[in-house]
């Protein structure tokens, strides 16, 4: 069994293209979810509403890369609409619901044969990306050779989409923080307590939830670009349920209402991931583990274990620190009036 | 505490003035008084079958503090709700200050002078409690989210409203609770901060929903010292409320609901002599609508 494999696994993906994407994306969910109570659980429609706004503009219009991030911020006001204008006004499950509809419904449409032409049905979109990475290439990363150190080793490629990931990563995180310290900010607390109040004291909390769910979209639609020009392509299945509860675990892994939750948190929910699943491989490398005659863990049923370990050690979290490894106690801990 | 005692000794300039503008109105359900800061008009408001609120005319007295009695369930709350854009009526007509407030959406209210408290209350638990203040505060340039971003558009604003918090604090007896947690407050603590907090807009009319549910006696008395006080600043108040002694103590005038309807109006002297108030509390025709009770 080799330990140090495992580590930089760990290492690797504590920094990788998946935890730089949670995180942009968890840093918008944080604004609807931890800062204004709104269950949106449909983020991953907002990242595909990125993806694909990036990935039609050579593919399907013709037109340079660049006007895609202009669509996919115009793709995804347009779900905001489409999500807020119905259900804002009413209690907060009714978000949730939709959302998660409508999230389900654009994977739906994106994959179908009808609308093969638009969005490149189950095949997706692909061949966008090159204006991107000459920009890279233009800056002196090689797109072909290999640059860093020990498990921080990425192809230029990958590098450049890591530098402007995470430089993503710092510009919505300062926004975000500056943001939540404003009265603007304090609103949306507020809100998260009690609209009541809050409409009693003058405030139309109807435009504030809307902007909140449509900030935090726009926020999710460039985690999406970036998944999109990372792998080079946009795949419908890419944008399923799974990606929306994964963002929100790592989100409350690290910790609700919290800048730095909703940046650690991902980042720390994939090194566990990459942890569990290089750790598992390499203790049935060789056979499967064994008690007697009854096989505990062979190689084909790592995959599913890590999600019930990782789910377990969730519940765990949950138990004796509800607010994430960041949050605070006071301000989120579940309330036991 | 007696009755009658704050109201022969100790009276306020103020209290004399609104107590002698009412000493003229007749004290009948629906009377005109000389100077209505909110008039209501033939204002009704079904739930399914049954008329919850269905009231005539009411008028309130600019620069009064006047109660709004009645039962359980005769839709005193209900009447707020529809005064403050929380519900909208079926029918009826109502005007705040002379503009008529007819789909005005809830969260203007505040801005045109009109704020509410609730009946249960509703201080922002997570939030410090100088928080809950500045929330409070309306016209906020920081409250635009472009300009939220850039504190220099806002910090000096701020300053204000925080030191307006802090005099508004100092004054309800919470300053030394100002960085604390809402959720740590006391009940009645709690009922004085969404009052200071509902100040915060700068209001004509204070509407409060049964200020003294679940506050101890020994905050009572200052919880009435606090709402004379904001008439003698020249706020209008009116209030939903079940402890009669606060209702003798401090009110100009008192409206009586019941079944949904005013059933009658008057002094706080005028009131507790009148029969129909005593058969609406206290049931003396069981089984027969109090409307139509012989007097």
């Amino acid at each position: 069994m080799d330990m140090g494999n495992v580590i930089e696994n760990t290492a690797s993906q504590f920094v990788g293209r998946n935890a730089c994407v949670y995180a942009i994306a968890a840093i918008g969910l944080n604004v609807q979810f931890g800062y204004t109570g709104l269950l949106n659980f449909g983020q991953a429609a907002f990242m595909a509403a990125g993806a694909y706004g990036m990935g039609q503009t050579v593919s399907v219009m013709g037109i340079s890369m660049w006007w895609g991030i202009l669509l996919g911020i115009g793709y995804s006001i347009f779900l905001g609409l489409l999500m807020g204008i119905p259900t804002l006004r009413l209690r907060a499950d009714y978000l949730a619901i939709v959302t998660i509809a409508v999230a389900e419904v654009i994977r739906l449409i994106v994959r179908s044969v009808k609308f093969r032409d638009t969005f490149g049905g189950t095949d997706g979109l692909k061949d966008f990306a090159d204006s991107f990475q000459q920009v890279g290439a233009d800056l002196g990363i090689n797109p072909a050779e290999t640059y860093g150190f020990w498990a921080f080793t990425f192809s230029g490629r990958d590098l450049w989409v890591l530098i402007v990931g995470w430089s993503l990563v710092a510009i919505f995180g300062v926004v975000v923080w500056l943001l939540m310290r404003s009265p603007w900010g304090r609103v949306l607390k507020a809100i998260r307590e009690d609209e009541d109040a809050v409409r009693s004291l003058g405030k139309n909390v109807y435009s504030y939830k809307m902007q909140s769910l449509i900030f935090g979209g726009v926020i999710g639609t460039f985690a999406g670009m970036i998944l999109a020009l990372g792998t080079a392509n946009v795949q419908p299945d890419n944008f399923s349920r799974d990606l929306t509860f994964f963002i929100l675990t790592a989100l409350v892994l690290g910790g609700v209402a919290r800048v730095t939750g909703s940046i650690i948190g991902p980042m720390l929910f994939w090194a566990l991931y990459a942890f569990l699943d290089s750790f598992l491989r390499e203790l049935v490398a060789d056979q499967p583990v064994r008690i007697g005659d009854t096989t505990l863990i062979n190689s084909t049923q790592v995959g599913p274990i890590v999600f019930m370990m990782m789910g377990v050690l969730l519940v765990v979290l949950m138990a004796f620190r509800p607010q994430g490894l960041f949050g605070n106690r006071k301000e989120m801990a579940f309330d036991v009036r | 505490m007696s009755v009658d005692g704050p109201a022969v000794n100790g009276m306020s300039e103020t209290a004399r003035v609104a107590r002698a503008a009412l000493a003229d109105v007749p004290p009948e359900p629906g009377a005109s008084k000389p100077d209505p800061i909110l008039t209501a008009i033939g204002v009704r408001r079904n739930f399914g079958g049954i008329t919850a609120v269905d009231v005539d005319r009411v008028e309130v007295q600019r620069g009064s503090i006047t109660a709004l009695i009645g039962p359980n369930g005769a839709g005193k709350t209900t009447f707020f709700n529809l005064m403050t854009g929380f519900d909208k009526p079926d029918a009826g007509d109502w005007s705040f200050d002379g503009t008529p407030m007819d789909g005005v959406p809830s969260h203007r209210m505040a801005a045109r002078g009109m704020v509410r408290t609730f009946q249960l209350t509703k201080s922002l638990t997570k939030l410090p409690v100088i928080e809950n203040m500045k929330l409070g505060a309306t016209d906020q340039r920081g409250e635009r989210m472009w300009e939220g971003l850039i504190p220099s558009r806002w910090r000096a604003q701020e300053r204000e409203i925080e030191a307006r918090a802090d005099a508004l604090l100092k004054r309800f007896r919470l300053d030394h609770m100002r960085d604390e947690y809402a959720g740590s407050l006391s009940g009645g603590q709690r009922k004085l901060l969404e009052m200071a907090r509902a100040l915060m807009t700068n209001p004509t009319l204070v509407m409060l929903d049964e200020p003294m549910a679940g506050v101890n006696p020994a905050l009572k008395q200052s919880l009435n010292d606090h709402v004379r006080g904001l008439r003698d600043e020249g706020m209008t108040v009116l209030f939903v409320e079940h402890d009669m002694d606060m209702v003798h103590d401090i009110s100009d005038w008192v409206v009586v609901m019941a079944e949904g309807r005013v059933i009658a109006e008057g002094t706080p002297d005028d009131i507790s002599s009148n029969p129909a108030v005593i058969d609406a509390y206290l049931g003396a025709h069981q089984g027969q609508s109090l409307l139509e009770g012989d007097e």
